[in-house]
This record gives structure tokens, sequence and C-alpha cells, in this order.
């Protein structure tokens, strides 16, 4: 006869004020197999974690079952308890009597029912509960970090210096990201590049470091400490190791005028580019999309003029695959276009530009060497406008969140080109001042107090184009919503922060949730922001929402963080919530029939095939095997199982049978 | 073939040429327009400013008429009547209650079940796909096409071309041989109801148009409201004074332009009934 | 101001409304202000709202509700307030003509069941007392042939009278 101990949790008054646990406390301990029956207002605590170890040591008990909240919550505590009472931990369920029965129901003897109803099903299934144990797999200390913005960096090198090897991939010709975009960074107006640069070299030179740039995420397959990855390894038309960085080849390159996406479409490259002066790997890449050869079969200058003959132009993507721990995603961010935006003319303005292609303008190796310059016509603006909130907090766009960062940026473009162009005038369109960070708020007051920038708090309604002039209509509505027209030169759209082009199919690639908007999901949005809700990848940076550069690299340290910890064990413990394969005794040794359905279900191909041999080595039968490494679980080959011969540890056929029943007889 | 007509209350006095210019392109194309029996006031602006019932009573009496008389299709080239029964149809499907209040005040059965096109739709539908061959005097003029405000907005209940830039009109200039501009003013308000009780108010938003459009080299302007025609063309005086000086761009209708360009005889355009000479 | 169900609630006050309303201008009060004082839910600042002059001088244009980054309905609030306005009898004196041009308009389809514009013409003089405003314009008109000077009469006047009558009833026009 079984010894269960059933213990029925208050929970303070979350599950006390619904229900009438002294009731359910009572009722369980008549049922048959109970020895141990009673009610304590938290659990979870020391003393009601005594509680039951105490129970489990003077009465023998063989099972127990925790009324109380979610497994979610509470499973490891209650287990642990029975594991250091001497009680083997899988003897232990928990009824959900919060999230299933008390939060969801009004107080009534219904609501008392349906918890008696609750306790007496887990407690009939603990009755077939057998001792199960932890199962270990080894861990593969190699990191991924997919994206080589400053988090992607940042997380590389945290990893790296703990002694791991860190492979990195970045999707563009050099690492660096929007950060190397950037002329100046708030709320210091330190230049950008000088302090990116040193870290985009301290990577390209750590020893613990693989570096792939123009390389992507072909797949992934596996679980925490054991994935296996494979690269993409885009041909950059190039003999890596052959090739100086000399630059011969750009110099020479016909094709000079395709826009160049690292100047966001304000200056222009040649089709053999390395994207910027300062890139890492300093080497070139060809376009394939533009390059003559390509395109019409002819040219190869490039190939002509190297002197090392580095130039490969039948070269093939290469597809690498690696064994890993644990992933940190990087991929960043980008902006909207000014084209999103209806009202302030479809994109058809030159000279209405986003605060990316200013950053361009204002940046030392831009377009313009540093100046603020109209696209149009290359004048020097002496009227600049400013738009605070282009698309973003605009649920009519459908962008409903704040971008963060432009209230920012938006100060420190004015405060650049004030200081660039003293006699010009600046005006910046709000509707409010976000400047939480340490600092900022101060810098915003530098730009309206020091700098003379002035800010209007009203938006914009129509910008339309008139004599080489662009019309800004706004309002002012501290004055009474009094409008306020400008005839300006430039106007720089703030535009919104959004996810990037590929992010809902990589998400669906690494198996991560993602939100509405296509940024990547946080296990928690308090307690777990760098985690997804898959085990072993984590968040780093702008991917998961906007965020400036201070908040990026402390995420990115902070998953560096745990994937060291991930790798600080040998061997990772699996929950034995796994599928097993049933084994008889000879003849039969199995009741698999060996239609390998379930191979093909298994959504984690966990399953093989095993032969069962005899003495001589004779092969009797092929049965299915499940590994216990791989399997999740999921249970979905029980549901394909013809003859029922596979089955879950822990939510066997029996024990689900059991609980079903436990529910419609009546007791 | 036979589709159903609403002209409005403007197409029948202060903007007769309008109903003249598109019964004479229907006509060109052998296209019949039965005006809907014994058809009342839209209610127009007046209406719904005052009583929001009346607003939604009296367009609904229009397409039970309509419904009646076995219409499917009924073209309105008044962009307000085509606003007003518009909004009226999504309202009446929206609101079931509202639904009933109006057709007791009305006496009259409603399923909602009438068209409603506006004219670019009526031409884009039945006139373009046979306008090519017929163009025998391309209207070769550099012109500003005038949108205003009831034929594109709200866009959720309209459904119609785009509420910024919209280029329905532009491509159907195209199609008759112009060249159509691009400029600032193709939405903005030219004052509309506020004709007679605030003269003033259009002489300022319709000089703004008038303005814009002048600016940037049009030769005509193009519209298809009678409410926009009348305070672009009848209102020149209030425009002139308040931009200072005489602009002498004709207004014409969309129907106009295109029954020249399809080379209809000028009087039976209407063109003489403009107070702003049409020259081109 | 439940009854229209326009989502007041919603304005953040940026004043996109108010920059592209072609009106604002000549308004008391631009619809952003009109909003906030609705917003509150003063009753002396809704009784300010309906004694403006903004809500007469609004053309319906549609322009804020379709740049309002909230999307919220203005012109039906304009409606609504309109209609309030005259039947608690709290419309602006300075909105008379304009006041004075709708019952014109209206009372002569109530009659003839199509505009008759030398009817309106004529009462909206005679309520205004504006003689001489637009006179050289008439026979401009009727030289151009757009002026009837006989009203077209629907059959079913009667029908048409009877909506007014019903739409009237909870309304003093």
């Amino acid at each position: 006869m079984s010894k269960i101990g059933v213990f029925v949790c208050h929970c303070g008054e979350n599950i006390s004020a619904t229900v009438d646990c002294a009731k359910v406390a009572e009722t369980a301990a008549n049922y048959d197999g109970v020895a141990f029956s009673v009610d304590y207002k938290y659990m979870c605590s020391d003393p009601g974690q005594n509680l039951i170890k105490s129970a489990i040591k003077e009465k023998g008990l063989d099972g127990v079952v925790v009324a109380s909240c979610s497994p979610r919550m509470h499973e490891p505590t209650f287990r642990k308890a029975c594991a250091e009472a001497g009680l083997n931990p899988f003897m232990c369920e928990m009824a959900n009597l919060r999230e299933h029965c008390s939060w969801v129901h009004e107080k009534g003897e219904a609501t008392t029912q349906k918890a008696i109803d609750l306790v007496r099903m887990l407690v009939e299934k603990v009755k077939y509960n057998h001792s199960l144990s932890e199962i270990k797999v080894p861990v593969t200390k190699t990191a991924l970090v997919i994206g080589g913005g400053i988090a992607g960096i940042q997380a590389s090198l945290d990893i790296a210096n703990t002694g791991h090897k860190v492979i990195l991939i970045e999707k563009d010709p050099s690492i660096g990201g929007h950060m190397s975009q950037l002329s100046e960074t708030f709320p210091t107006l330190d230049c950008s590049q000088c302090i990116l640069t040193p870290r985009m070299v301290e990577v390209a030179q750590h020893p613990n470091i693989t570096l792939y740039t123009y390389a992507e995420l072909e797949s992934l397959e596996g679980f925490i400490g054991n994935f296996k990855v494979k690269i993409r390894k885009k041909s950059k038309s190039l003999d890596e190791k052959l090739c100086t960085g000399c630059g011969m080849c750009t110099t020479k390159c016909p094709v000079k005028k395709i826009p160049s996406e690292f100047n966001e479409g304000l200056g222009k490259r040649t089709a053999i580019y390395v994207p910027f002066p300062q890139a890492v790997p300093n080497k070139p890449v060809i376009d394939r999309k533009n390059c003559t050869y390509y395109i019409k079969g002819k040219c190869k200058v490039c190939e002509i003029v190297c002197p090392t003959g580095a130039i490969r132009f039948d070269q093939e993507d290469e597809i690498v695959e690696k064994e890993i721990g644990a992933i940190v995603i990087a991929t960043g961010f980008t902006v909207k276009q000014p084209d999103f935006f209806p009202e302030y003319g479809y994109g058809k303005y030159a000279d209405v530009i986003t605060g990316l292609q200013f950053e361009r303008l204002a940046s030392a190796s831009g377009p313009t060497l540093g100046e603020i310059r109209r696209p149009s016509d290359g004048k020097v603006p002496q009227k600049i406008v400013f738009l605070a909130c282009a698309g973003s907090r605009d649920p009519a766009k459908g962008i409903p969140y704040c971008s963060k960062i432009c209230c920012m940026y938006i100060a420190k473009h004015a405060m650049l080109y004030q200081h660039k162009v003293h006699d010009g005038k600046s005006y910046v369109f709000y509707m409010d001042i976000r400047a939480g960070g340490k600092q900022y708020e101060e810098f915003v007051r530098r730009a309206i107090e020091d700098d003379g920038v002035n800010y209007v708090r009203g938006r914009v309604s129509k910008i339309y184009e008139k004599n080489g002039k662009l019309i800004v209509s706004g309002v002012d509505t501290l004055l009474n919503a009094m409008p306020v027209e400008i005839e300006a030169d430039m106007v720089v759209l703030a535009t919104a922060g959004v996810a990037n082009e590929g992010a809902e199919e990589l998400a669906q690639k690494l198996h991560i949730s993602y939100d509405p908007y296509k940024f990547f999901a946080e296990a928690h949005p308090k307690l777990k922001p760098v985690e997804t809700n898959t085990a072993g990848i984590f968040l780093a940076g702008a991917c998961q929402a906007p965020r400036d550069i201070p908040e990026s690299v402390a995420m990115a340290s902070g998953a560096a963080v745990k994937v060291a910890g991930l790798f600080s064990q040998d061997e990772l413990t699996r929950e034995p919530i796994i599928a097993v394969v049933n084994r008889q005794a000879a003849p039969v040794y199995s009741s698999c029939v060996g239609c390998f359905l379930c191979v093909s279900a298994c959504p984690y191909q966990a399953i093989e095939k095993e032969e069962i041999k005899n003495r001589s080595g004779e092969v009797i039968k092929s049965v299915a095997k499940v590994n216990p490494g791989l399997c999740q679980g999921c249970g979905t080959c029980v549901a394909f199982c013809r003859t029922k011969s596979i089955d879950i540890q822990g939510y066997t056929h029996e024990q689900m049978y059991t609980e079903v029943m436990a529910l419609l007889n009546e007791y | 073939m036979t589709l159903g007509f609403y002209p409005g209350c403007s197409l029948k006095g202060s903007s007769r040429e309008y109903a003249e210019s598109v019964l004479a392109v229907a006509k060109a194309f052998d296209i019949h327009l039965e005006e809907i029996k014994d058809w009342n006031c839209c209610g127009a602006t007046a209406a719904h400013n005052m009583n929001k019932e009346l607003s939604l009573a009296l367009p609904a009496r229009i397409l039970s008429l309509a419904e009646k008389q076995g219409l499917t299709e009924i073209i309105v080239p008044c962009a307000a009547c085509y606003s007003r029964l518009t909004v009226t149809k999504h309202e009446l499907s929206e609101n079931p209650s509202l639904k009933n209040v109006v057709t007791d005040a009305n006496g009259l059965a409603y399923t909602g079940s009438v068209s409603v096109l506006n004219i670019v739709q009526f031409l884009d539908k039945y006139i373009v796909p046979n306008l090519e061959g017929k163009v025998v005097k391309p209207f070769d003029h550099k012109v500003a096409c005038y949108y205003g405000c009831l034929l594109v907005r709200p866009h959720e209940i309209l459904k119609f071309d785009r509420e910024e830039d919209p280029q329905t009109l532009d491509v159907l200039m195209l199609k008759a041989g112009a060249t159509p501009i691009d400029w600032a003013f193709k939405t903005e308000c030219c004052g509309a109801g506020l004709s007679v009780s605030r003269t003033k108010s259009v002489g300022r938003l319709s000089g703004k148009i008038i303005g814009d459009a002048h600016d940037r080299g049009a030769e005509a302007i193009i519209v298809a409201c009678p409410m926009c025609h009348s305070n672009l063309d009848m209102r020149r005086d209030d425009i002139n004074s308040y931009l200072g000086e005489k602009i002498e761009i004709p207004v014409l209708y969309i129907t106009q332009a295109i029954g020249l360009a399809i080379g209809l005889d000028r009087k039976l355009l209407g063109l003489q009934r403009h107070f702003v000479k049409v020259t081109v | 101001m439940e009854h229209t169900e326009v989502k007041v609630s919603h304005c953040y006050q940026c004043g996109k409304c108010s920059a592209g309303c072609p009106l604002s201008v000549e308004m008391d009060y631009p619809p952003s202000v009109i909003m906030r004082m609705l917003q509150t839910g003063d009753p002396i600042l809704e009784d300010t709202v309906l004694r403006s002059f903004s809500i007469w001088v609004c053309l319906t244009c549609e322009m804020c509700f379709a740049r309002c980054p909230m999307s919220i309905d203005i012109p039906k609030m304009m409606d609504f307030l309109r209609e309030k306005s005259v039947n608690e009898k709290k419309a602006n004196p300075k909105a008379k003509e304009i006041i004075a041009f709708h019952r014109s308009f209206l009372d002569s389809i109530k009659y003839t069941g199509r505009l008759y514009e030398i009817g309106l013409f004529v009462d909206y003089k005679a309520r205004t007392l504006k003689i001489l405003d637009d006179l050289a314009l008439a026979p401009k008109m009727m030289k151009r042939g757009k002026l009837n000077i006989i009203p077209e009469l629907i059959k079913d006047r009667s029908g048409v009278a009877a909506i007014f009558k019903k739409s009237n009833k909870k309304n003093k026009n």
C-alpha cells in the first residue's frame, strides 16, 4: 500500500482566499494510500519545507503531493526538499491549486471541490510514479555569437576572456555594426569609431575568437550544451590568406556608382569594396549583384591589378559545421526609411533624411567628410529641422512603442550642427524628452541652454518642397497650438528603430520567440532580460528592443556571464522526463514492431533504430531506441506509436489514465 | 449599358456643366445613366453639422430608392454626396440599431446592396478600358490635379486611392495626354461650405491652392467635386485679392478634360459656364 | 463624451491635428486644445467647448483624423459638439452666419426635397441681414445658366418632411 503525503498550501491568501484549504487537506486524509495530510500557510518557506521533510522521515512516505502553485514556480524547490529527506525527487508531484484553480475562479463550494478533485487526481497518479535519475550530458565549451556590432563584440570578448572559445559570425563584410556608422556618441560626444575600433581589433586578434564575416547562420540543431550549427560563409570571391588589404582593387574597380550601404545611400562605393577604412577584417568582398564580371562576363580589372593574385571569381559559398554549447544573439536593429511617411513626401525629397544618414554626414569619414551638406545640391543648410517621434509612438502607423534613443541623438545632432554651422538655426519638434540615463538630462539641457537649439513642443503635420526649400508645418502646443511654419533647408527624421529584415527567419531557425514587432523575446521582462525561453540561447543588445550603447554593452556582458556559467560545468543534468521504448524478456524483447513511425515524428531527431541480437550475433529484430541526450519529452512519438511501446517517464499511459479516471469516478 | 445616376443638387444648378460633361462622356461611350427617380438632397454638410439622424436618413432614402428601382450601381459625381452616401452605408452596416432608427424615419426598406461609385471609379471602370483609341485631341497641358477632402478621406471608410499624394486623377489625365505636375496642395481643403458664410476664409484656402499650382506652372486645375470647382472658379476674385495678383488658370472637371480629349464639343461640355475663362 | 465612442483619452497632445487643420488660425481653440479640454472631464471646460467658435468654423475636412497618430475621430466629435451646442442654445455668436447658412440649406430641402439656391440665398439674407453680400453674383450665375428660377420639387415632399420631423423630435432645431 502506498504511503503518500498530501501538503496543501494556502500561499498566503492566493489560494486560501477562494479555496477552503483545510477542507481539501481533511478530504485527502481519507483517501486510500494517503498516510499524512496537512495544510499550511507557505509550503515553499523553510518551515513549510521542513514539514515535508519531517513527514517523509517520520511517516516513511513513499510519495508526496504538494497542492500549491504551478510546478513552473516551485517544482525544483519541493523536489529538492524530498531529495534531502531521502525520497527520490520524482516521487514528488504538484497539484496546481493556484493558477489552475484559485486564481481563475470565485470563492465558493465549486472552487473548493475542484481543488479537491485536482488533489485526488495527483494522489492517484503518484501511486504509479517510479524513482527516476537525472540524465547527464556533456557541454561543448564553445560559444557562438551571432552579430558583430558593439553587443556582439563585447559578448565575444567577455566570453573569450574567461578562457572559452568563441565563434563570431557577422553578415556584413566587416564587424562594427551601427556604432561604426556613428559620428559622436551621447552623452560624452566621444568619437564613436575611436572607442569602437580598438575593440574590433581586439576581437580580430584574440586567440580564443574565430571571426567569420560575410557569414550567416544556415541552420541550428540540438539543445543546450549540445548544439550543432551550420554556418554559411558567403563567397567573398577572395582568398583571404593571400589578400594583404592593400586596396588596389577597390581603387581600380570601374563600377563606382553603387549606393553605399555603410553611408546609408548618401555616398557611392565600388563593386569590389571594403565598407569603411577601419573595417575589420580590412579585406574587400565582391558584390556579385553589381560586378560586371558576374553580370556580363567581362572586366576582371581587380584580378589583374592584385599584387598577390588573391581574387577568386569562381569561389563558392562554404558551409562550415560546428559544435556549440551556447549561443548569444546580437543581431541589432535597423531604422525606418523616409518612404514610410506619406505626409513627409513618401521619400521623394532628397533633403529629408534619417538620423542614421545625418550621422554619416556628420562623420569625418563620411561622404561629405564631416560637413553637413544637403544631399540635393551639396549646399550647407542654414536652417535645419529635426522631427522627433517620426514613426515611433504612432499606433496609426503600426509602431506604438518608443524607440528610446531618438530624444538623445536628436539633441546630439542639433548640437553637432550648431558646432559646425555657427550661424545656422536648428529646430526640434518634439512631444516629450526622454533622457533617463546618466548625464542624459544635462546633455539635452546643454543643447537648449548652451547651443541655442530651438525646441518646439508639437508635431509636424506635413512637409513639402517648394523652390528648393522644405516647408515644414507644425505647431507649438505650449502656445495654444499656434502654427509654426519653417522654410527649412534640411529635415532630419528621427525614424523608428525596428527589427532587422531577416529577424523573423532567424528567430524561427533558432526556435526562439519573438514579439509582434519581430524583436526577440526575453524569458522574463524583469528578471531574465538576457535569456530566451530556449535554454542555451541568450540575447544581447538592440535585437531585443531599441537601446543605446551603454545598455547594449551591459547586456552583452550579462549574456557572456550566463554563457560562462553554463561552461563552468563539465556536465549538464537533464530531467529524466523523456520517452523510453520498452524492453521485455526474450523471445519478445520489446513490443515495438519496428515500424519507425516515431523516428519521422520526432521533432528533435532523438529516436534511432537499434538492432536486437541473440547470443550468436544474429539480428532478431530492429526496434526503436530513444537517445536520452536529445529527447525533450514532448510526447509526439507516444501519440504515434501503434503498439503503445513507447512511453514518457513520469507521464506514462498508466499514470495519465489513472489521473483521468480519478477525476471521473465518484470517490 | 445602363448605370444608376445620382446627380445631387449642385449638378442641377450651380454646377450644371459638371452634369453636362458627365452625360456627354457617358453617351460617347454608349453608357446610359438612369437618374434615381424622385431623389432628394443628401443633406451635404448642413445635415451632419446639425443633426446626426437626419444626416443618415436623407442619404439612406436615396439608397433605398435606388434599391427599389432595381439599380445595383450608382454613379455619384459630386464628392460630397459620394462621401455622405458611402459614410451612411458604412454606419448603417456597422450599427443595426441605427439602421432601424433611420429606416423608421424614412419609411423605406434598406438592404445596403447598392454600390456607390465616385466619378473616378466610374471613369476607371467604364471609360478607361476603351479610352486609348478615342483620344483625338490629347489634353497636352501641364495640369494640377486637385482631389479635395472628401474623395480620399477618411480612407478607412472610402477605401479609395490614398490619403497623401493620391494618384488616380493624375493617372487619368496622363491617359488623356496631359502632364500632371507634382504639387503640394492636392488634398488641402478649398474652404468647402464656408463659401457663402465666410467667403474670406475661402479666399485664403483656395488662394493657397491656386497660388501653389500657379507657382509650379500649371496651365489648368482638374477637379472632381462641384464645391471645389465653385470655390476655385466662382470665387476667383476673392482668391485674387488674397494672392494680390490676378491668376487666370482655368478649373476643369475631370469629365470636361476627358471630353475635350475625345473631341467633344466645348459647348456640350459646358465650358462656357465657368467664371474663369477656359483657354485650354 | 461616451456617446460618440471617440477615444478622447488617447490624445497625447502632439498637436499634429492643429498643425494640419486649415482653419486653426481662425479658431479660438485649435483641435488639440479642444481635445485637452474634453479630456479633463471638467464640466466648465466642456461648456467652454460648446460655446466655442472652433466647432463651427471646422470644415470637417477630415485632415486631423487622417494624420492623428492615435486615430482619434475628431470630425465625429465635432459633429456631436455642434449638434449639442445648438440643442443647448450655447452656439457662439460669431458663428451666426455659419449656422444660418446650415439652417437655410436644411429648410430649403425640407420644403422642396432638393436645394433651391435662390430660396437658400433669400432665407440666408433674411436671417443674417447680409443683403448686399454676393448680390452681384446672382446675375452672373444666371447668365451662365447656373441659377434655377423655379425650384425642383420632388413628388414625395411629405416623405422628406416627415424625415425632418422624426429626426427633430429629440432636437430643438
